[in-house]
């Protein structure tokens, strides 16, 4: 009633409504990636058409993974969501909680019947998307890690050793203190500092975040990160800032530019950034493992994730869903894998794909790219190395980059800034366990 | 039947996208839902309470009218200054003038691009020479530094509108009275204060309200654009907040509330502004 | 400032020198006011690898054509062609349908009597105090349900009405002299023709400084384009800018970034200069 109404009113008015006309059946998909990441995931999309003539993939870009995200949600709501939807990672647990508005994985692949192998893929990337049982809630799409990238001509220039051994925050410790005294302006910066100083050490130091297995386990979890470890390592970072040999430029990837441009001598940022700094940096750099603490027991773990995965929304057809599990399938095989992988730095998702990346001599002619896969892969995972499931994420994030920041100007120190971070971080989860009920 | 047609399209737009909508928000603010609008729950004032119990949304009313405050000063004392500039000149003012009103014209989420691309910490070409000079410059670490450069972004463009009506107001006061306050020069802007500038108070009055309501709306893309309301919620404005929590957080219950609560503000505005353009008309 | 006016010496000179030292002042204030923009278009003529490491070059480089092209044309989400398109489409639906909705509806609570006018005219006047801030999910989540996302009915409709321009009009409709309206009556004009024939000819001015500063505000628009357009091919240009700054590890690319925001504020600021003098006057009357 409410429409017609609208429609006539809206006579003049210019709607756009594209319906392609295929005969094969078609499945939409939502995305967030633009240039040359979204030329390439069109690329397997084209592949994938070209396969078979059953189904058709509609890719659609639809902004940043906040909106892609909102998109989906408001799609839903107006009964006009995709088949698929990408979702980065801290909207996990968004989604999870939607239980009548997505299908998880395992199901998907069951209804549908394509080949599904829930143990070929990589326990450290899947394990974020899993469920404490193994199931297998969405697919994970592009991840990556956090590494550590090394202007050596910066080493160079203040007499250090540009091979010296980074492995560990002590060690970084002492260069920073060299690449100070020798006049450098910015010894150390970093990318999404959060995802990389807290959610990352945590589980590299196998230290919880949150309780409950970080979330994985029940909805009254609680914020865990203003424990002993994480207070140490950003009392070091913020005293580092103190001193200027730390620099922080930004909540997301402010500090690759500088870095970039050659001003940092050492650079914590996701192993996806490699293609950048490669394109860009007019000077000698490498790849080296996070750093961790020596002092730490267990340290160190594994890294965990970042990046996005693909979730099934319901409400479509069988055969549908058939072309969706096609779909996901062929995106798991390792020849899709292995060259998104090499293409964009982003880790593959198959065991068996970085065995082909591996035997096509890949990581010899580009070093550094296999450092980010074993760092992840290099232990089991534990209950804190998972990953995290914790609702309202991206603004916990928010509150924990506002608290990383008192501290880095010197207005909190690292103990009272966690506490308050965790302080309003656990008021928005008890309100995310009120709307999931 | 025929007035009814007439008022009908406004009535029709006003009641399906403004009373509509607000009578959702005051709604939805008594609820948690989850965004998928799969359930709600009931809460009462728990939205409300939530909010105020909040030190950062409290302190982002501050920070709104700290903004706002500056933003108003900056750009109306320099349009002043540059009115009273162009009003002297005769021969040429026409070109002041154009060279002026441009900007009016320039987006707000524009000018924040451009002042960004200018003060970027990594490639900024002002940081660079700040740098030069001995001065760190790091809007997304120094909360003073972050509220400057968005203030200035943000009166950057509304330079030009103040100026037009400035000017305008100086023209409209008697040329008499002009040439009497600048015969002696030393005096000029005692003179100006005690004589010219009180005739340009109904446009002064005016000026201030139209531009405070334009700091608290309008900048919402300055601030997206520059700092996202960093660091530390040092650029967090109401209206800032409304749309994070609605639209990144996904948290629609505090988002209503927020809502219902920049009403009232809204209102207040609304009446101020009616108040002084009443002042005006009887001027 | 006192110095402008120097002390001493005979008026003549005093007037000479105050005005020149004026010019001065003025130029350099409108030096700094220009700087951003001069320093965008030098970064939209250069190369990024120029760019990246500072300074960046203070003069215009060699690739500000190529920079266009790629902007227009590529672009990085979406060819800035498109959207230059879908600005104008709404600003010039904002500015068109604002006037037209405002034209009537002034006109039915200026010269009918009519019951509920009272009503009426204070629900419109209500509007001011809802500015699309302050109901921005429930608007979204309405226009969502009508399945207007990513269409120009979304884009246009929520912002079209305006209690301001209605005011406008009622207030201009009001100086009309009555005789017109009477004698209109007399020769048996119908209402409507008397509108046509008489009040629109009439407010002729009105409307074109109107439409002036309602195509700014329709064009420059960003809150609401930046929620309810999702796919590129309907982003605007002054949101779109936005959607240019990769969100992940991707790189800024600034030439055609910087190309872009020149881009976008072209057309609204030829529309100021060359409609100067109607605008201005409109602006002043209009807003008072």
């Amino acid at each position: 009633m409410k429409r017609s109404l609208l429609a006539g009113f809206l006579a003049t008015a210019l709607a756009t409504t594209a319906l392609p006309v295929t005969a094969a059946t078609e499945i939409q998909w939502w995305h967030a990636f633009t240039g040359r990441l979204g030329e390439l995931l069109a690329e397997q999309v084209e592949t994938f058409n070209a396969s078979q003539s059953d189904y058709t993939v509609v890719a659609s870009h639809k902004g940043n993974y906040s909106e892609t995200l909102n998109a989906g949600i408001a799609a839903f709501r107006a009964q006009e969501q995709p088949h698929i939807l990408m979702v980065f990672e801290v909207g996990t647990a968004t989604m999870m909680g939607a239980k009548g508005a997505i299908m998880p994985v395992h199901e998907v692949m069951k209804v549908g019947g394509a080949p599904f192998d829930p143990d070929g893929y990589l326990g450290a990337v899947k394990g974020y998307y899993t469920t404490p049982a193994g199931e297998m809630l969405s697919l994970p799409y592009n991840s990556s890690t956090p590494v550590l990238y090394v202007n050596r001509d910066a080493l160079k220039a203040a007499d250090l050793d540009p091979d010296m051994d980074l492995s560990t925050w002590e060690q970084v410790g002492e260069a920073l203190d060299k690449l100070k005294a020798s006049g450098n302006d910015c010894p150390l910066t970093t990318a999404w500092q959060s995802w990389v100083h807290l959610e990352n050490f945590s589980a590299y130091h196998n230290t919880p975040f949150a309780t409950e297995d970080n979330g994985f386990t029940a909805l009254n979890t609680e914020l865990a990160f203003n424990g002993e470890l994480q207070v140490a390592h950003v009392k070091a970072m913020g005293e580092w800032a103190k001193d200027g040999k730390f620099f922080y430029a930004g909540r997301r990837n402010e500090g690759g530019a500088n870095f970039r441009a050659g001003e940092c001598a050492l650079f914590t940022e996701s192993s996806a950034g490699y293609a950048g700094v490669k394109k860009e940096a007019q000077f000698e750099f490498d790849i080296r493992p996070l750093p961790y603490w020596s002092a730490a027991e267990g340290a160190p773990q594994n890294t965990i994730i970042g990046g996005s995965s693909l979730w099934v929304m319901s409400g479509h057809e069988t055969e549908e869903y058939k072309g969706v599990s096609q779909f996901l399938s062929f995106l798991s095989t390792s020849d899709i894998q292995a060259k998104w992988h090499q293409d964009t730095g982003y880790l593959p998702i198959t065991t068996a794909a970085y065995e082909q990346t591996k035997a096509e001599g890949f990581y010899d002619k580009n070093p550094g790219t296999d450092i980010a896969i074993i760092q992840m892969t290099g232990k089991p995972t534990t209950a804190n190395s998972k990953g995290l499931r914790l609702g309202s994420f991206d603004q916990i994030r928010g509150l924990i980059d506002e608290e990383l920041e008192a501290v880095w100007s010197g207005n909190k120190d690292a103990q009272t800034a966690l506490d308050s971070a965790v302080e309003r971080g656990n008021q928005l989860l008890r309100r995310f366990e009120k709307a999931n009920k | 039947m025929l007035p009814l047609l007439l008022i009908l399209p406004q009535l029709l737009v006003s009641l399906l996208f403004f009373f509509w909508p607000a009578a959702q928000a005051i709604y939805q603010s008594a609820y948690i839902p989850d965004p998928f609008g799969l359930k709600t729950q009931f809460v009462g004032w728990e939205n409300f309470e939530f909010l105020f119990g909040d030190r950062y949304y409290l302190e982002s009313f501050k920070t709104t009218a700290i903004f706002s405050i500056l933003v108003t000063v900056l750009s109306m004392s320099i349009a002043l200054w540059l009115a009273v500039m162009a009003d002297r000149i005769i021969k040429g003012s026409g070109v002041y003038r154009t060279l002026l009103v441009w900007p009016y014209a320039v987006a707000p989420a524009v000018a924040g691009i451009l002042w960004l691309f200018m003060f970027s910490p990594g490639i900024g070409l002002i940081t660079w020479y700040l740098d030069q000079i001995g001065v760190d410059w790091n809007h997304s670490l120094n909360s003073g530094q972050a509220t400057g450069l968005v203030v200035v972004a943000s009166a950057w463009g509304r330079i030009s509108y103040n100026f037009l009506f400035f000017l305008a107001g100086l023209q409209a006061v008697p040329r008499s009275v002009i040439e009497a306050a600048a015969i002696d020069g030393a005096r000029y802007w005692r003179r100006f204060w005690t004589i010219v500038f009180p005739l340009l108070s109904p446009t002064t009055f005016f000026l201030l309200v139209v531009n405070v309501v334009y700091a608290f709306f309008e900048t919402f893309g300055v601030i997206h654009m520059i700092t996202a309301g960093g660091p530390q919620q040092a650029t967090t404005t109401l209206v800032y907040k409304v749309y994070a929590d609605g639209f990144v957080g996904q948290d629609l219950g505090s988002s209503a509330a927020q809502s219902v609560v920049l009403l009232l503000v809204v209102g207040l505005l609304t009446i101020i502004q009616f108040k002084f353009i009443e002042r005006r008309v009887h001027y | 400032m006192g110095t402008v006016f120097g002390t001493g010496s005979g008026m003549v000179e005093k007037r000479g020198k105050a005005l020149w030292l004026t010019h001065v002042c003025m130029i350099i204030a409108i030096a700094f006011i220009c700087f951003p923009i001069y320093l965008a278009f030098v970064a939209s003529s250069v190369q990024q690898s120029e760019l990246v490491k500072p300074p960046m070059p203070l003069l215009p480089g060699s690739h500000l054509f190529e920079n266009y092209k790629e902007a227009l044309f590529t672009g990085i989400n979406a060819p800035v062609w498109k959207m230059l398109m879908n600005s104008m489409i709404m600003g010039m639906g904002i500015a068109i349908g604002k006037i037209i909705i405002s034209l009537l509806s002034a006109f039915a609570i200026v010269y009918f009597r009519f019951p509920f006018r009272g009503v009426f005219f204070w629900l419109i006047f209500l509007t001011l105090m809802l500015p699309v801030e302050v109901r921005i999910v429930p608007t979204y989540e309405v226009v969502a349900n009508f399945g207007m996302l990513n269409s120009y009915s979304g884009l246009i409709l929520p912002l079209v009405a305006s209690a301001t321009a209605t005011f406008l009009f009622r207030q201009f409709y009001m100086t009309v002299p009555d005789e017109l309206a009477e004698a209109a009556r007399i020769d048996g004009a119908r209402p409507m023709r008397f509108f046509f024939d008489i009040l629109l000819p009439m407010s002729r001015t009105n409307i074109a400084a109107l439409f002036v500063i309602l195509f700014i505000y329709g064009w420059n628009q960003y809150l609401w384009p930046l929620l309810i357009t999702t796919d590129p091919e309907m982003n605007t240009i002054v949101m779109g800018i936005k959607q240019m700054i990769p969100s992940g590890d991707d790189l800024r690319n600034w030439p055609v970034i910087m190309a872009t925001a020149l881009l976008a504020m072209l057309p609204p600021v030829l529309v100021v200069v060359v409609m100067q003098n109607l605008f201005i006057k409109g602006l002043v009357d209009t807003e008072k």
